[in-house]
């Protein structure tokens, strides 16, 4: 499966990194020399092993569904690039 | 007067309530330190003078009552990936340049809780990427070791450098860290000190900055076992805010410091003995076993097959939750934002670009394309289920061991700049830690003696889950047996 400058420039739109033309290939060779080495997972044996997504022993707690939190614009809004009357201001996106 | 500086925790803690000395001149110690080293380790990104020195007027007045909580008055590091209210955070990114928090970290609220104060935030690998914090936006740490008969400027490790440089050159009693993959014990065992990594959900991660959210916990770096301890217990804590908290109570582990460990079984696991370690690794760990042997305990020959795996799994899983979890960069509603677009998936993209250094970029890139439509099964899902086999080696030992034995890392502290070139090297430092990490398992990284050429190596002992007693038990054991007093040569 190897990775080509196309499929950086796939991926790294995916990721949304804006990645100029000439790093794509070599990009592609580092990701390669990782993704090759990564390869060795398939000697291992996972037939009929049920993948683990968490190490955490107790089920996931629920709790009431009630409001717990909010009314902090003023903090919600502290670190905006930019913001004006409790919004935060985005550059014009559509034309 | 001695240097206040040189104490441990255990000591400073036991001088302030004597009131041998106050917070406030402990404190102005470390700041005086701070002011002359910092230039050259540049442990600290940020120095919260007035703020350490306020906390530290109000720990001597509950002490001058008799008062306070058990970290009273005790000046420590705040890794810069726990948030802190009012202090900037930038998890050693530019993207989180000038983010200043509106909350706290439920870690460091314990800490406060507790009567801390805080000199200041450590420097440490961008969003915890890294082993020798050289992905920092903030320049790398020094460590404060350097071999003999060189000159050379040696890493700290990583992601938690500035953590374990600060707590080896005495800038700081102690310092909260995070660890990953490693990036609690490496560090540690780079500058000589003692690193742990607790139990995964012994403490919160509300208010840490995410990097690998199944994987990340927090944890101290201290100068000694029973430190480690101490400042371990006031940092774990239940807590509603974090989905993976375990509701349970933090013992008092320094109860378990000093206590025999006659009749412990010890594992040492083959699989640990990799290609290509050196001698002194090698003669390190078996001096560790000689110590315990000594000691009473009885040395099991153990097998983790699935060892070799643990990195190329780790590789997958973590840059997964990586892209996910970095995926609210968007140079919106907080971070760096792009001046230069031309739509909006180009403010994002070029937000991004700008914001995230080079190694970010590419852990990102590998957990897109892991994730991506087609690969998910063929790497995701099988790293998520080889994650299950490395977890299930260790369930297969527990029965025959209390404890397990390895190095901490495979080398000592390398030069700066030297592992930059291939990205595989870097990775192959937590060989050795990133194994408890995908099983959730608390680790401990002890300073057991030096390399030849005079710098120090560490020793790990792995716990069975919520099972820090035994491994602070060992760990102590290990301590006292290798004596390991040894300081860097001031040259900072």
């Amino acid at each position: 499966m190897a990775i080509d400058a196309a499929t950086v420039r796939r991926v790294a739109h995916l990721a949304r990194i804006k990645t100029p033309e000439d790093r794509l290939e070599p990009l592609a060779q580092e990701l390669n020399g990782i993704l090759n080495w990564i390869e060795q997972l398939n000697e291992v044996d996972v037939q009929g092993v049920e993948p683990m997504t968490s190490n955490v022993a107790q089920p996931l707690r629920l709790r009431e569904d009630v409001v717990t939190d909010g009314a902090k614009v003023d903090a919600v809004l502290s670190n905006a690039p930019k913001s004006a009357d409790g919004f935060f201001v985005v550059p014009k996106v559509v034309e | 007067m001695t240097d206040l500086t040189k104490l441990t925790l255990k000591d400073a803690l036991d001088g302030l309530k004597a009131k041998t000395f106050s917070s406030e001149e402990l404190t102005k110690s470390f700041l005086t330190g701070i002011e002359a080293s910092n230039p050259t380790l540049n442990a600290y990104v940020e120095v919260t003078a007035d703020k350490a020195l306020q906390q530290a007027r109000a720990s001597d007045v509950k002490l001058a009552k008799g008062e306070g909580g058990a970290l009273e008055g005790a000046p420590l590091g705040i890794k810069d990936l726990f948030c802190t209210e009012g202090v900037q955070t930038t998890a050693g990114s530019n993207m989180l340049r000038g983010f200043v928090p509106p909350y706290e970290s439920t870690v460091t609220a314990n800490l406060w809780r507790d009567g801390a104060v805080m000199l200041g935030k450590l420097n440490m690998d961008e969003f915890a990427m890294g082993s020798a914090n050289e992905t920092s936006a903030f320049g790398p740490v020094k460590n404060p070791w350097k071999a003999k008969g060189s000159d050379a400027e040696l890493t700290p490790g990583g992601s938690s450098g500035g953590s374990a440089s600060a707590v080896a050159s005495d800038l700081c009693l102690a310092a909260t860290a995070s660890d990953t993959g490693g990036s609690i014990r490496q560090p540690a065992a780079f500058t000589g000190t003692v690193g742990i990594k607790p139990t995964y959900g012994r403490a919160s991660r509300f208010g840490m900055v995410a990097f690998a959210s199944s994987l990340d916990q927090a944890g101290p770096i201290t100068k000694t076992v029973t430190d480690a301890a101490i400042l371990l217990k006031s940092m774990c804590s239940f807590d509603v805010k974090d989905s993976t908290s375990l509701d349970i109570p933090t013992p008092d582990w320094t109860q378990s410091v000093g206590q025999s460990v006659k009749g412990l079984r010890i594992g040492v696991p083959a699989e640990y003995l990799i290609d290509g370690m050196s001698e002194e690794i090698k003669a390190l760990w078996q001096q560790g076993v000689e110590w315990l042997k000594a000691a009473g305990c009885e040395i099991v020959e153990i097998s983790l097959p699935h060892t070799k795996y643990a990195l190329p799994a780790y590789y997958i899983v973590a840059p997964a939750e990586a892209s996910s979890n970095l995926a609210r960069y968007d140079g919106m509603r907080f971070g760096h934002r792009a001046e230069d677009f031309s739509s909006l998936d180009d403010l994002y993209a070029a937000s991004r670009a700008e914001g995230f250094g080079k190694e970010v970029q590419r852990r990102l890139t590998i957990g897109a394309y892991v994730l991506s439509a087609g690969f998910y099964d063929a790497y995701y899902v099988k790293a998520l289920k080889v994650r299950r086999r490395i977890t299930e080696d260790f369930d297969n030992v527990w029965g025959k061991v209390d404890a397990i034995l390895t190095p901490s890392t495979p080398t000592a502290a390398f030069k700066l700049g030297d592992k930059q070139i291939d990205p595989l090297t870097m990775y192959l430092n937590d060989v050795f830690t990133v194994t408890t990490n995908l099983a959730g398992l608390p680790g401990i990284s002890v300073p057991a003696g030096l390399s030849s050429d005079g710098l120090p190596l560490g020793l790990q002992v792995i716990g069975k889950a919520l099972d820090e007693a035994t491994v602070f038990q060992v760990a102590a054991a290990l301590e006292d047996s290798a004596g390991f007093v040894a300081k860097p040569a001031k040259w900072w």
